[in-house]
């Protein structure tokens, strides 16, 4: 069994009008080669569910985005997404905004094959007005409770960045927080994994094997990517490039600024993209943000 | 008396914030932003050793980490705490956060989201993130440094993001009673929302402001709490604390001009 391909591979898999999932949380640990091979493809009218960061406001720049269904998209240290807030901001986006707890709660039902969980979140708030398809439920037992009832939200497909995966489909998320990455790859009807080393089979210690957060039969496809996250935060490998952050913010206040961004770091691909942010030495070591 | 201030803005807004965190139990104290991470820790290490903090990643500290670059400072960890198990701590009710919403109505509704119309609007922000489910959830406080109508609104705020006040809002069956909404810390004063039907009042006045002052700035009547004083001041005690938090000064960059505690006269 070998599951390893390349982001072309990945890409060909998925076509317009899917829903993709992508892993990982604002400005860290993105599936960000992934997401530059999205770029450079033809795919569009793409339904994304993100607990955003960077990924969402490019495949917006870039016109991919048919609906978004995400919490907040944020760069952390640059609190506001520079392209997702441009896009938002005309008006062409269609919205599922929610609750980031909801959406969790969301992804956990499709992964379980619920049509629905129940929650407060949400309840007397305008996510539920804005969102008139997401309906209220009555508790059955004596407290008659009235609860929302979060959709499943089921994905086409999950992308996700990983520290270590093998040739099978396992995988290792070595930075303190796996966000929610497993719930992503069980709400998918495939999930590819992007990853910073893959090994052939990996033979690990107890402790080490306390990283696995999913099982490889959830995985499809297996992406050997180095600094594949970048320019978001990998740990425990590296942190994320807040000088290219910098340079990305940049382009959504210039005048094409997007076709520039995506001529510089995009379209040449990823020899290219490494070179142009200072060889991979330097994205490797780029050090861990302190909070 | 010296012209140099004893204590900056700041540093009396993050001991008023460090009040909201006092007899809450054992809570984990969720400060966003400097002045509420500082207030809670300030909070932990005077009055409320009993609270919960993380290292603002991952992991659960019972030192409370100081804010800015480390240095030679090693974080000692007491637990995990992956956002994963915020939202358990957060439905389960055990937490108080502080947050600094961009827009807050008089039903002490929040808004994170945009600014304007909801389809196309004038200025799109962070999106709702955890305010729904934090405000429904558990005790919440709000921290406004730039306290004037564009955040304390004269209408409904433009897309609300956390629950409040206003009966409208709530459907029959849904539960009102796990939500807790107790201050607010601005520039200008501390506030409530424990008047008649829940409207809001002004509890203390920063140094040398008025309630006419904090009236007018404000996009919605306000009442005086009932023993309506000054906001205290930091002690020696407190500010040793907050130095050892901050060693940085990063505090002193979070108010326009860092403005001294005690305002001087016009």
């Amino acid at each position: 069994m070998n599951k390893q391909m390349t982001t072309a591979d990945v890409v060909a898999r998925l076509r317009d009008g899917m829903t993709l999932g992508f892993g990982g949380w604002g400005p860290r640990r993105k599936p960000m080669a992934i997401v530059r091979e999205i770029l450079r493809s033809p795919l569009k009218d793409l339904t994304v569910v993100a607990y955003g960061g960077p990924e969402v406001g490019m495949l917006c720049a870039a016109g991919k985005v048919k609906k978004l269904v995400f919490g907040f998209a944020t760069l952390d240290a640059i609190p506001l997404e520079p392209w997702y807030r441009k896009i938002r901001e005309s008006g062409s986006l269609e919205l599922m905004e929610l609750d980031e707890g909801m959406f969790q709660w969301g992804l956990r039902a499709a992964g379980m094959r619920l049509p629905f969980l129940p929650t407060r979140c949400g309840l007397a708030t305008d996510v539920t007005r804005l969102n008139p398809e997401i309906r209220t439920i009555r508790s059955p037992y004596e407290d008659g409770e009235t609860l929302l009832a979060m959709p499943a939200l089921k994905l086409d497909a999950a992308l996700l960045h990983v520290n270590v995966a093998d040739r099978l489909g396992n995988t290792l998320v070595t930075g303190p927080d796996p966000y929610f990455d497993h719930l992503f790859a069980r709400a998918a009807e495939a999930c590819y994994v992007s990853t910073e080393r893959v090994e052939e089979r990996l033979q690990l210690d107890a402790a080490q094997a306390r990283f696995n957060t999913f099982e490889r039969y959830l995985v499809s496809g297996v992406v050997e990517a180095p600094c594949g996250a970048h320019p978001t935060s990998c740990p425990s490998d590296y942190g994320w490039d807040m000088s290219h952050f910098k340079r990305y913010v940049a382009s959504a206040a210039e005048p094409g600024g997007w076709q520039a961004y995506m001529e510089e770091f995009v379209l040449p691909g990823e020899a290219a993209y490494q070179d142009r942010n200072g060889g991979i030495e330097r994205m490797a070591g780029l050090p861990l943000p302190v909070f | 008396m010296s012209d140099t201030p004893r204590f900056t803005l700041a540093e009396l807004m993050i001991v008023a914030a460090s009040e909201a965190w006092r007899d809450n139990g054992e809570v984990l104290a969720s400060g966003l932003g400097i002045i509420p991470r500082l207030g809670a820790g300030l909070a932990k290490l005077s009055h409320s050793p009993e609270l919960l903090m993380t290292d603002s990643e991952a992991f659960l500290v019972e030192e409370p980490i100081p804010v800015g670059p480390r240095g030679d400072y090693v974080p000692k960890y007491s637990g995990y705490m992956s956002f994963e198990r915020v939202f358990e701590c957060v439905w389960g009710g055990r937490r108080h956060a502080m947050v600094g919403p961009t827009q807050i109505d008089r039903w002490a509704q929040t808004n994170l989201s945009c600014v304007g119309d909801y389809r196309q609007p004038k200025a799109a922000m962070l999106g709702v993130r955890g305010l729904p489910g934090n405000s429904i959830n558990h005790i919440n406080s709000f921290f406004v440094p730039n306290h004037g109508p564009r955040v304390f609104v004269a209408g409904e705020v433009d897309m609300v993001s956390g629950v409040g006040f206003k009966p409208e809002r709530w459907d029959d069956g849904v539960r009102r009673d796990l939500m807790d909404i107790r201050i607010a810390v601005t520039d200008l004063c501390v506030m409530d929302w424990q008047g008649p039907g829940n409207s809001a009042r002004v509890r203390s006045l920063h140094p040398g402001v008025s309630f006419e002052e904090v009236q007018e700035k404000t996009g919605f009547p306000l009442l005086k709490a009932e023993g309506l004083g000054e906001t205290p001041h930091p002690t020696e005690a407190q500010l040793e604390i907050i130095r050892r938090l901050d060693p940085h000064d990063l505090r002193a960059a979070q108010l326009k001009g860092n403005p001294p505690g005690i305002r001087p006269a016009a």
